[in-house]
This record gives C-alpha cells, sequence and structure tokens, in this order.
C-alpha cells in the first residue's frame, strides 16, 4: 500500500487534525493531534482499507524543548501487505492526558503502563493504569530528560569531552 | 463474593516453576484458577535510561541480557538497528555469519524453552539430552567471542572476527549430532500419550485473541498466524535461503512445542545452507567510526589507532533519524525504536520486548483452568525474566 494513499484516506477522515506527514523516515510518520488519536487508531484499525491490525509498540518520548514536551509514538503493522505506520502524538507536560486505545488493543495494557511508568502520561479510560516496571512508591517518572543518569552536581567530570 | 470460598496463592517470585523472577497472584477455586494477578519488574534495570548515556557500541552489551537463552540474536539485532540508521549495507559473507549464528541462538532458545515443557509435565530426562547440546553451542560461541551466555558477539558493521576453521568444524559436528539428539527427544514427547494428555488444550489462544494481545513469534504462528519478521521484512539476506515457517492451528501448549520443535529442524536446514555456501569476503565492511580496528593495527597504524581512541571515548555522533528495526527473536518480533539527534547516544532507545507484550495475555489464558495446567502454559510461552523486565 502506498503513503499517499494511506495519507489520504486520514487527511479526507481527518481534515483538521493531521498534523504533519513525514515520508522520509524510514516508515510514513503522521503526527496527529490528541484529541482524535483514539479515532485515528480506531480508524487505521477498522477500515476495511487501511486494516493495520497489529500494534506493534507504543512507548513515549520527552522532549523539554517544546511547547508540546511529552509524546506518545505508536507503531502499527499490517500483515497482508507488510506496511509499518508510525503515529505520534504531542501533549502538553502539564496536563498529560491520552485517551487508552485498550479498548481497540489487548495488548496496549502494558504497554501503556509501561509508558505511564516512566513518563507519567495519563491514559485516560484504562483498566489498570498503575506502575508496572519501578517500585509503587516512586515519586518521579524516571525517563523524562530532567533526570540525569549521573549525579548533575558532579564537578569532576567535563560533560563537553564526553558529548551529551 | 464470599471470602472463605476462594484461596489465594502466591506463585513467584522465587518459585521454580516460573523460571525467572516474577510473581503471580492467583485466585483459586479448590484447583481452578478464577483469576491472576502478575507484578513483574523484579529485574528491571532501566535499559532504556542507560542507552540514552551509551554510545551505540556499548549498547550491544545491554542487548545480552534481556533475552539471555538467545542473546545473539539481540546482539546482531541491535547493531542491524545501528547500521540501518547509518545507512550501511553489510556484505553477504556478514549476512551469512549473522544467520549462522543467530539461527545457532534460536535453536538454543527453542531447545530449553521445549524442554522445559517436558521438565514441568515431569519428564525430566528429555532436558538432560538437549542441554548437553546447548554446551555445544555455548563452545562454538566461546570460539566465536570468547563468552558464552551474554555473548556480545559481533560488531556495528559485522563480526569483531572470522570464523576460524576450528569453528566451522565445530558447527558440522553439531549439524550432524543435534539431529540424533532431536529424534530420541520428540521419540520422548511428541507422542508419548501422558505428555499429549498434559499439553493438548492446555492454554489456548485464538489467533484473533493473539494479534490483538501483540503475540509474535512462536507463541502467535502455533494459534495458527503466519507471520515470521524473517520472512515478512527479510534482514541479512535471508530471503537468499529457502525454509518453511511452521504454523499451529489452537494456540494451545502442545502446538506451541510443536513449533518450536519444528524450527529447530528448520533452523538446522538453515545452518547448513547458509555454511556450505558461505561466500568469500570480508567478515565486516567499512565503517571506521563505528567499528573497532584490530588490535594490531591500533598499536602499528596511526589511523587505527584514532580511530579507536575516538569510539572508545565515545567522540563519534550518528546522523540525525529515526528508525523501527525488527528481527525475529527466539520469542517474536525483537524491535528496536531509536531516535537519534546527532548525538553519541541514542536520544531515545525503545525496544520492543516480545516477551512483555505477550506475557500480559497469560490471565486470558489460564482462567478457569487447573493450576498445574497453568504452570504448564507458562513454560511454554517461553517467558524470559530479563526481556520481561527490560
Amino acid at each position: 500500500m502506498d503513503n499517499t494513499f494511506i495519507t489520504g484516506k486520514l487527511k479526507t477522515r481527518f481534515p483538521e487534525n493531521i498534523l504533519a506527514v513525514d515520508e522520509h523516515s524510514d516508515m510514513l510518520t503522521v503526527v496527529v493531534a490528541k484529541e482524535v488519536i483514539h479515532e485515528v487508531i480506531r480508524f487505521l484499525k477498522e477500515n476495511e482499507s487501511l486494516g493495520f491490525t497489529f500494534l506493534t509498540t507504543l512507548c513515549g518520548i520527552h522532549y523539554p524543548d517544546q511547547e508540546l514536551q511529552l509524546g506518545v509514538v505508536y507503531h502499527m503493522h499490517r500483515f497482508s501487505d507488510n506496511t509499518r505506520i508510525r503515529i505520534k502524538t504531542f501533549l502538553p507536560v502539564g496536563n498529560p492526558v491520552v485517551p487508552t486505545v485498550t479498548d481497540l488493543f489487548s495488548g496496549a495494557n502494558w504497554m501503556e503502563r509501561e509508558t505511564y511508568d516512566f513518563y507519567g502520561i495519563l491514559f485516560e479510560g484504562h483498566p489498570n493504569l498503575k506502575r508496572i516496571l519501578n517500585v509503587e512508591y516512586l515519586d518521579y517518572f524516571p525517563m523524562r530528560k530532567e533526570y540525569p543518569l549521573e549525579d548533575p552536581t558532579r564537578e569532576d567530570k567535563d560533560n563537553r569531552f564526553f558529548g551529551r | 463474593m464470599n471470602d472463605n470460598r476462594y484461596t489465594t496463592l502466591n506463585l513467584g517470585p522465587t518459585h521454580p516453576a516460573t523460571h525467572g523472577i516474577f510473581q503471580n497472584v492467583l485466585t483459586l477455586d479448590g484447583e481452578r484458577i478464577i483469576d491472576t494477578e502478575q507484578t513483574i519488574g523484579y529485574i528491571h534495570r532501566a535499559f532504556e535510561k542507560i542507552a540514552e548515556r551509551k554510545s551505540y557500541y556499548q549498547i550491544t552489551t545491554l542487548t545480552d541480557r534481556m533475552n539471555y537463552c538467545s542473546s545473539p540474536i539481540n546482539n546482531i539485532g541491535w547493531q542491524m538497528a545501528v547500521e540501518k540508521l547509518l545507512g550501511v549495507r553489510t556484505t553477504k559473507r556478514v549476512d551469512y555469519m549473522r544467520i549462522i549464528v543467530m539461527e545457532l541462538a534460536r535453536i538454543t532458545d527453542h531447545l530449553i524453552c521445549n524442554s522445559v515443557i517436558g521438565v514441568d509435565s515431569g519428564a525430566l530426562t528429555g532436558f538432560v539430552y538437549v542441554f548437553q547440546e546447548r554446551e555445544k553451542v555455548y563452545e562454538i560461541y566461546e570460539l566465536l567471542c570468547g563468552a558464552r551466555l551474554t555473548t556480545n558477539v559481533g560488531r556495528i558493521g559485522g563480526f569483531e572476527r572470522d570464523f576460524t576453521p576450528e569453528v566451522i568444524k565445530k558447527i558440522y559436528e553439531f549439524l550432524d549430532h543435534l539431529p540424533k539428539v532431536l529424534r530420541q527427544f520428540e521419540k520422548l514427547l511428541l507422542r508419548n500419550r501422558i505428555f499429549m494428555d498434559r499439553t493438548l488444550n492446555v492454554g489456548p489462544i485464538s489467533a484473533e485473541r493473539a494479534v490483538n494481545y501483540g503475540f509474535s513469534g512462536p507463541n502467535l504462528r502455533a494459534a495458527g498466524v503466519d507471520y515470521d519478521v524473517r520472512v515478512t521484512s527479510p534482514y541479512s539476506s535471508y530471503d537468499d535461503f529457502d525454509f518453511t515457517i511452521p504454523v499451529g492451528s489452537q494456540g494451545d501448549t502442545y502446538d506451541r512445542f510443536c513449533v518450536r520443535q519444528e524450527e529447530v529442524w528448520q533452523s538446522l536446514k538453515l545452518i547448513r545452507n547458509a555454511l556450505d555456501n558461505l561466500p568469500e569476503g570480508k567478515y565486516f565492511v567499512d565503517v571506521p567510526e563505528f567499528y573497532l580496528p584490530p588490535k594490531e593495527d591500533v598499536y602499528s597504524k596511526m589511523e587505527a589507532l584514532i580511530w579507536h581512541f575516538k569510539i572508545v571515548m565515545g567522540e563519534i555522533g550518528a546522523p540525525v533519524g529515526e528508525i523501527y528495526h525488527s528481527v525475529e527473536a527466539g520469542n517474536g518480533e525483537l524491535g528496536f525504536y531509536l531516535v537519534s539527534d546527532g548525538g553519541r547516544a541514542p536520544y531515545r532507545l525503545h525496544f520492543r520486548r516480545p516477551c512483555f507484550i505477550y506475557y500480559q495475555a497469560l490471565p486470558e489464558m489460564i482462567r478457569g483452568g487447573v493450576l498445574s495446567d497453568a504452570i504448564l502454559t507458562m513454560s511454554s510461552m517461553n517467558v524470559i525474566a530479563g526481556e520481561l523486565d527490560g
């Protein structure tokens, strides 16, 4: 299936909420507004001519310099002709709420819990949104960029010489 | 709910039948399972966070520790993901060598899983037979890279050293010997009435539910979906070879056992084909920015010394980009979602760990069954704690 067909379909169905389309990456990447993310995923899964029935991954990402800092990235797969698509949506860090897709994909349950655990993204309507890999009493979201791996007060090491 | 009616049983975190550190809190009515709640994360090591500070070649050692039953597949999968980001094309020799190593790893992975199903159903003998064979593969790893379990085999761009004649001899010996053991093993279990009674219709899942849960690998194929990354998106020249993808129909423990068993036979065929037709050429490609130069060159050539220094100090950035690369690991689609901002380390690296995704289906698969069947279902799904927790 070619990319123009998919983007055409999406743009017809969601004329105002497809924010960006990128075809230069290894697969078609579409950024959509968070208001319609659930509908977009449902459309991709259930529309007969699209049929992306496999949710490969769901994960978070954090860009501290953006206005909408937190992102959720969905990778979907259509088995019949091996087409993959990447859907992204971005959320403000003050109110990181996005609808769950567990009603469409049972497998999204733990993936969303993992994303919540590490990025603090709240999946509205999730049946059991609690930490999964970290301890329950952890009071921060460790994969956010403000938590560096090394002690930031360390003075004996000049980061300029060690990349990031 | 009458509290006195049900029993709560903690299966795990350190129960011998879980074969790893994770917990199931079972609610039982007599021996029937009403429900279960899983607790995982006991050996979570934050690989995704650590990876954001490690330079690319250092992340290979993190990937070993995910599915430690078949670490070479993780290593090579990661190296191929980086090569995809860099736009590097490997030589045929590298591809074939990779196929050989990865299929050896798949064999060990499946042998362990299948023999453990035997152990959990009360047949220890088969396990002892095939465990000896795994030892032989580990000896091959040792000759290849010096390590056994957490192999760290290969480099970005190829291998650190070529197959020596001894490695090739050992692999041929293994290929000649394993079928005998495998046939013995199959005689013990495959048509064994007791084993079949214990596994048929135990922990079944339909194809539709399996896809909905994001199953991949042997567990998905046992349910009847013929999805295999090696065929749908052939990497590392898998399309040069002719092999069959076994598919089950019921998605139960017996089908999972049979699918894995047949995959071992297919892997043997693949390895022999690749080894017989091993192309001449270099065992690595020219990516001086990422491929550590041979040690003798470092001591004698200026350029090699400079690259060695730059790589080890992590001074080299990767191109800006965003890729997803997946390989067919022992348990299914192992994916690497890699975002690079041009720095020396990934900006974001997410591992799609097949165990983590399919293990969440366990409650649905064991509900209504008896406790002893739940143990078998769990071992036939091949949940590896390292991959589960990441």
